[in-house]
């Protein structure tokens, strides 16, 4: 792409993501909705969530990893035994990075 | 003009000295240590793709979305035409209806353009943070300064992330695995909006979607793992007649 098309490929891509967010805070009414549809959404959020992260954790260049000796496995165990123990978000963070790093850099897997 | 500036942050600063402001950008602070690793590595990529450091900028300045603009990039450097940029967003950003659809009870008083100026600070982590704060709409209390103030604490580190990773560029390997570090953020987050065992259904329902799903393109995985979580949920609430009431 062209430093021009680049250009304007960005501000279609702000315009879709803002059309995105806003899409429900918008209209100064409620939009009409079913009630099954509206107990439904919420799960939406915590889908969306763990919709991400999964895959960050268990795929290798687009497969499944079919070896238990993965750091990033562990780091996120240790990160989920942390949170279980403490509740605590930064921690979660620092010890499942740590135990992931110190996996790939102390063991090599 | 030099008025209106003035008057500009006189508001600002009588804003960042309300409470919940203040509790919300205290709120904001831990996340920040996985906010600003994702941000290394989103700027990184972004200068790594070959646009240029003066386009990196202004994209993740103007878009801000890490998760649309990582998507975009290999699209980008392969001379993709602008729609199928464009449709790769609107499946990466579909996540955010659902965050919208929850705002609302909290936001819908106010002026429409100060909906919309929330709506472009709206990202994984306010939300989680939000929504662990108040899962209920609690009258009296100033949401939308709680929500100021993990936004900006939020926006703040996310762009200086982003720029620093997009000049230093190369001078920051892949291997140090600072990826991971936002992986974490997203986990923990995760793990406060597991309130019920319904909410833990709904999780592992779209995890495996998720991964079963992964080979979509334009990560629409993400969009068939929360498509199959509500359906378990709408599913769920049918299912047990007279509980159809049940909080999440």
């Amino acid at each position: 792409m062209s430093p021009l098309e680049i250009f304007f490929t960005s501000l279609g891509m702000a315009l879709i993501t803002l059309l995105c967010r806003a899409f429900f805070l918008l209209p100064d009414q409620d939009l009409p909705m079913p009630k099954w549809l509206r107990e439904g959404l919420r799960y939406a959020p915590i889908a969306a969530l763990a919709a991400v992260v999964a895959p960050e954790l268990v795929m290798t260049q687009g497969h499944l990893v079919d070896t238990w000796r993965d750091a990033r496995i562990f780091g996120a165990l240790a990160g989920l035994a942390f949170y279980a123990w403490k509740r605590s978000l930064f921690g979660t963070i620092v010890c499942g990075t740590g135990v992931m790093l110190a996996l790939r850099f102390g063991v090599g897997w | 003009m030099i008025s209106r500036l003035a008057g500009l942050r006189a508001e600002a600063l009588a804003i960042s000295r309300r409470p919940a402001f203040r509790e919300g950008a205290r709120d904001g602070v831990p996340m920040a240590i996985g906010i600003a690793a994702w941000g290394l590595v989103a700027g990184v990529a972004m200068v790594k793709s070959g646009m240029g450091i003066p386009l990196a900028v202004f994209m993740s300045v103007l878009v801000y979305a890490g998760s649309a603009q990582i998507a975009a990039l290999p699209l980008i450097a392969a001379g993709a035409p602008m729609w199928v940029v464009w449709a790769a967003t609107l499946c990466v950003s579909l996540r955010f209806m659902a965050f919208s659809f929850h705002y609302r009870p909290y936001f819908a008083h106010l002026p429409r353009k100060q909906r919309i100026a929330f709506s472009f600070l709206m990202g994984d982590t306010n939300f989680a943070l939000f929504i662990r704060r108040f899962p209920q709409f609690e009258p009296g209390y100033r949401h939308e300064d709680y929500f100021l103030g993990c936004a900006v604490v939020s926006f703040g580190v996310w762009q200086a992330a982003i720029i620093t990773g997009i000049v230093a560029g190369s001078g920051i390997p892949e291997s140090w695995g600072l990826g991971f570090a936002g992986t974490m953020a997203l986990l923990a987050l995760t793990c406060t909006q597991l309130r019920s065992p319904s909410t833990w259904v709904a999780a592992v329902v779209a995890a495996c979607a998720a991964v079963a799903a992964y080979a979509l393109p334009m990560k629409l995985n993400i969009v068939v793992g929360i498509a199959a979580a509500v359906a378990f949920g709408v599913l769920a609430d049918h299912a047990r007649p007279g509980r159809s009431k049940a909080k999440p």
